[in-house]
């Protein structure tokens, strides 16, 4: 975007400290618990210059939010701060809440993660501004609505002077967060620090947000810490970047240098893992192995070395400073006002020249070689239990036989009023009409936006839940019509996997009790789910010994394994992947979605993938549908999809999906789509999508968008079995 | 969520961190059972009570009863350690009774009350719907009662009404609600939890569900409402003998003993501070186990105890 001009070239040229805004040296932070001191920060320095944005990127538990908690003095009086920060010259470790506060939100704001806790419900938006503007203004009650009014339209909200007078509760996510960022920019800070402020939100929304992020820069020239775990967030959005690892910042750089040559492994690693939507499906990512360090364990040495391929003896024993190569392979300490420099806390940084991912790591989809051997052999075992499996590997997408049929769903879920009578007052129309077909060994994607429907669509088709009409239909026989006792055998067959790694699993059972429980469902005997169990702990790429431990004693990777051993318990034919890798770390995430190929060749699983991650649904499936508001509106094979989108939504979609490439995702075209998402117990009449359609907006005629509002568009193909739901659908290519 | 922010320590996965050796369920719930200190201290002291109450009237020499060699109103001495009575008895004697009687109605109240009520609270919250509203206007119905009127009411229709347990099963009878309702509100979240759902896809029936999922997870609430229950229960009896609806004389029971002190506090305080104290340790020491066992029950709590 139009970001970086301003900082780049002239940040590089004026070494000097007259424009720094922030600057932190040494900052550590250790919090005292219950086993041991826990040291979430060490040794964090960086500088930041007016006007510019730096971008913090790691996995959960590296350190990123404390250290800027740390910055803006918001942690709990249990955490130790080492080290000084300052914003233009002035110290802030160390000052009492009081004198904090001065500094706080007009030299320093900061941005939360959930727009929904950081507004208070019970007071106004417009008060909610207009009080940030009184405690560091002293300005009329008058002027400081003025402002609010102001900021209002600055960061693209419509009708600012009613908004004013809403709480928080009446607005969408987005324009919650687009408040959080006017009152964020209420005092013209010179630094915000915005702490993964669109982690919640959908991609469309995702990219309206980030817009008026950048229009909150322009508009006050302060400059930014974005933090993130989204490098493709980071990659259009920041001129520096910091990658933090264990509490560290491993690598730092300007964001072409770290992103084309990255100097540490851990950096390396991580973009091997990212699918990716600018390239084509390559046949495996590339997952780091190993999970992240405990705090309260570092090794000894460089803290990514358990993890790290070319780690030598040397790694296990010091741990690697923050350096920059000077060409000839001799690492040299930098100045931290050095904002040009490019360094890595690697001893071997020099030998990653060129390296690629995939010369680094492997595709694998276990965690240990150990492992995966056994894995292997578990697979086969299981693939010959597996009656109907043939080992030949997956079969062409499209000729499969067609196993689960899905024909002109309907789900509504009833509003009901409160009080006794509870009378229906209307309805959510969660699905209308959707129709689909599950071919044998094949993957289809099931993709759209929060409350579209897609979750919706994948219960009713194991019917967890009744559907209000429509037929479902597995192998030919209708389940629509089954009792709930008449579809318990047939559950064997279809399984489910959840998103959430953390709730679906039951907290008081152990793991193996949690995978056996299907099969104690299903009438085995203990002896024969014993060995089941362990079977499939090895399938999955886990320690069969390790079933005697409770849930939270796992990672989240390994929670969601776990939730894959359980769906696999009873052989299933048909998986229904519910978002399961959305709530993992990209470096964990890579190794899940390579389990789940995996498993599909070997047991001729047939995957029904739900998905907001456009990404990752373009490296895994084989078809894709496109849902808005509960209809489908494109579907096609991944390569028609991906290759030619035609219906307006899709190319959003597609655009707002941001490339972990900086160059790529400055100077790419967008098709932006703007507001949210309509309410679907209202949806528009006609096409669903046109109050939102960038199409309708911009290029069609008044008569032609009669047709859109009068006339609900018919998913009609396009003769090679690309269909799309629009009156006026034109193909278009994107990446 | 509320939690702090101290990040979530990703645990390392290696066999070290629990041990190698597979231990039994139980055994790690025993185990942490043991490291709660204050619950191990009151398991004791309860126990010893129990002890002295139940075994205690076959090894001391003077029962409940009115005894013409008991002299009256004599206090603490070695004759007799707690004193008498103007009536003649022994206090010590009364004590041990009291409290065998105030337990056995406790117990029973709390084991009734909590069996009733989670199966009814958990049935509700899970079926949800019209069930779920027939089913808590039937609570609500045995909560808006007052209760000690209605228990006093009926005892002084029943007969038999003066036997512990007939006590015991008419405050049961009442005294469930409380624990339905707590247990459907748990359920209520619970049966959204995916774990739930992924449960009824594999298969399971809907009781299958309550037992295995929903009951063990709402454990923690519904120990401590028994333990709550079981305090309700030992005031309620002591209530229903102060208005001697309760266990009639010539039996004894700790709240009738207090009832019987209530104006002798001052001038003979040996009547009055025995049973109230006793009263007080045992609701004290059933609510220190209660959270020991809640904490023991949960397998997210930490195995270190501080």
């Amino acid at each position: 975007m139009t970001t970086t001009e301003h900082t780049s070239n002239e940040g590089t040229a004026a070494a000097g400290t007259a424009d720094v805004v922030l600057e932190v040296r040494d900052l550590s932070v250790t919090f005292r618990s219950d086993d041991g001191p826990l040291p979430a920060v060490r040794e964090v320095s960086y500088v930041l210059r007016r006007g510019e944005a730096l971008g913090i990127v790691g996995e959960s538990g590296s350190g990123k939010s404390v250290t800027s908690m740390a910055i803006m003095g918001l942690l709990p009086k249990g955490a130790r701060v080492e080290g000084s920060a300052k914003v233009l010259g002035q110290e802030i470790i160390g000052l009492t809440d009081a004198q904090i506060s001065k500094v706080r939100g007009d030299k320093i704001a900061m941005i939360f993660q959930d727009p929904l806790t950081s507004l208070n419900p019970v007071y106004t938006i417009g008060y909610q501004i207009a009080e940030a503007v009184l405690a560091h203004r002293k300005v009329g009650k008058k002027a400081a609505e003025a402002r609010a009014l102001e900021l209002l339209e600055l960061v693209g909200i419509p009708n600012p002077e009613q908004r004013l007078r809403q709480y928080p509760h009446e607005l969408s996510g987005g324009m919650r967060q687009r408040v959080v960022i006017a009152i964020a920019m209420a005092n013209e800070p010179d630094v915000i620090i915005a702490d993964e402020p669109t982690t919640a939100l959908d991609v469309t929304v995702q990219a309206q947000v980030l817009e008026a992020l950048e229009a909150a820069r322009r508009e006050t020239g302060a400059a930014l810490v974005l933090i993130t775990h989204d490098l493709g967030v980071v990659a259009g959005h920041v001129d520096r970047i910091g990658v933090m690892y264990g509490g560290r910042l491993v690598e730092t750089g300007p964001v072409e240098e770290v992103f084309y040559r990255p100097r540490m492994p851990y950096a390396l690693g991580l973009l091997g893992s990212l699918p990716r939507l600018d390239e084509e499906r390559h046949e495996r990512l590339t997952p780091i192995v190993g999970t992240p360090p405990s705090l309260l364990s570092l090794p000894t040495g460089c803290t990514f070395a358990p993890r790290c391929p070319m780690a030598r003896e040397l790694c296990h024993q010091e741990e690697p400073r923050l350096l920059a190569a000077d060409g000839s392979g001799e690492r040299v300490p930098v100045a931290v006002e050095d904002t040009g420099a490019h360094a890595a806390a690697c001893h071997f940084s020099d030998e990653l020249e060129g390296a690629r991912p995939t010369d680094l790591f492997r595709g694998t989809a276990v965690a240990t070689e150990a492992a995966e051997d056994g894995a292997g052999e578990a697979l086969a075992e299981v693939a010959e239990g597996a009656p109907g499996a043939d080992p030949e590997g997956a079969a062409d997408p499209g000729t499969g036989e067609v196993i689960l049929t899905v024909r002109d769903l309907v789900k509504h879920f009833p509003i009901r009023s409160k009080g006794l009578l509870r009378r229906r007052i209307g309805e959510v129309q969660a699905v209308s009409g959707v129709s689909l077909e599950l071919r044998e060994r094949e993957t289809l994607a099931l993709v759209g936006e929060s409350g579209c429907g897609k979750s919706t669509t994948a219960r009713l088709m194991l019917q967890l839940i009744r559907q209000t009409s429509g037929e479902v239909s597995y192998r030919g026989q209708p389940l629509h019509t089954l009792s709930p006792r008449q579809m318990r055998p047939l559950r064997r067959d279809l399984q489910l996997v959840f998103q959430d790694p953390f709730a679906s699993l039951d907290p008081r059972m152990t793991v193996s009790d949690i995978i056996a429980e299907p099969l104690r469902i299903h009438g085995q005997r203990n002896g024969t789910a014993k060995r089941r169990v362990r079977e499939l702990l090895e399938l999955v790429g886990l320690n069969p010994e390790h079933g005697s431990r409770y849930p939270h004693e796992f990672s989240g990777g390994q929670r969601q394994r776990i939730g894959i051993a359980r769906a696999l318990a009873l052989n299933p034919k048909v998986l229904i992947l519910d978002e399961p890798v959305s709530a993992l770390d990209v470096s964990i995430q890579a190794g899940v979605i390579n389990l789940l190929e995996d498993l599909q060749d070997e047991l001729g699983l047939s995957y029904l993938f739900v998905s907001h991650d456009l990404s990752v649904v373009k490296h895994i499936a084989d078809r894709v549908a496109v849902m808005y508001l509960g209809k489908i509106v494109e579907t096609g094979t991944t390569d028609q999809l991906f290759g030619a989108p035609a219906h307006p939504y899709t190319q959003a979609l597609i655009s707002a999906i941001p490339l972990p490439d900086p160059v790529k995702e400055r100077t790419r075209e967008r098709i932006v789509v703007t507001g949210d998402v309509p309410n679907p117990a209202n949806p528009p009449s006609g096409c669903r999508f046109r109050t939102r359609c960038p199409k309708f907006a911009g290029e069609l005629s008044e008569n032609e968008r009669v047709k859109c509002v009068e006339e609900p568009p018919e998913l009609l193909d396009r003769g090679t079995g690309h269909q799309d739901a629009c009156h006026y659908s034109k193909a278009v290519e994107l990446i | 969520m509320s939690e702090t922010k101290v990040p979530p320590a990703p645990r390392s996965t290696d066999a070290e961190s629990v041990g190698g050796a597979e231990r039994t369920q139980l055994q790690m719930i025993l185990s942490r059972f043991v490291r709660h200190r204050a619950a191990m201290v009151s398991l004791v002291v309860l126990v010893l009570i129990v002890l002295g109450a139940f075994l205690g009237p076959f090894l001391w020499r003077w029962d409940h009863l009115v005894h013409l060699e008991i002299p009256a109103s004599v206090p603490p001495g070695p004759e007799h350690p707690l004193g008498t009575t103007t009536a003649g008895h022994d206090v010590l004697g009364q004590l041990m009774r009291g409290a065998q009687q105030t337990l056995k109605v406790a117990f029973t109240v709390s084991i009734m009350g909590t069996v009733v009520g989670s199966l009814w609270g958990a049935a509700s919250g899970y079926y949800g719907g019209r069930v779920d509203a027939l089913m808590m206007r039937v609570v609500d119905v045995f909560m808006i009662v007052p209760l000690l009127v209605m228990v006093a009411a009926i005892a002084g229709n029943v007969r038999g009404g003066t036997t512990w347990y007939a006590v015991a099963l008419i405050i049961g009878f009442f005294a469930w609600a409380q624990i339905a309702r707590v247990v459907r509100g748990v359920v209520l979240s619970l049966r959204e939890q995916e774990f739930v759902e992924a449960a009824k896809a594999a298969g399971a029936s809907p009781s299958w569900i309550i037992v295995r999922h929903l009951l063990p997870n709402a454990a923690g609430p519904i120990i401590v409402a028994a333990t709550l229950l079981i305090a309700v229960a030992i005031l309620l009896e002591a209530g229903m003998s102060f208005l001697q609806f309760g266990i009639q004389p010539p039996d004894i029971s700790l709240g009738q003993m207090i009832g019987d002190a209530r104006t002798a506090a001052s001038t003979r305080p040996w009547l009055f501070y025995p049973p109230g104290v006793l009263l007080l340790v045992v609701c004290l020491t059933i609510n220190f186990i209660g959270d020991g066992l809640r904490d023991a029950l949960d397998p997210r709590q930490t195995m270190v105890r501080r």
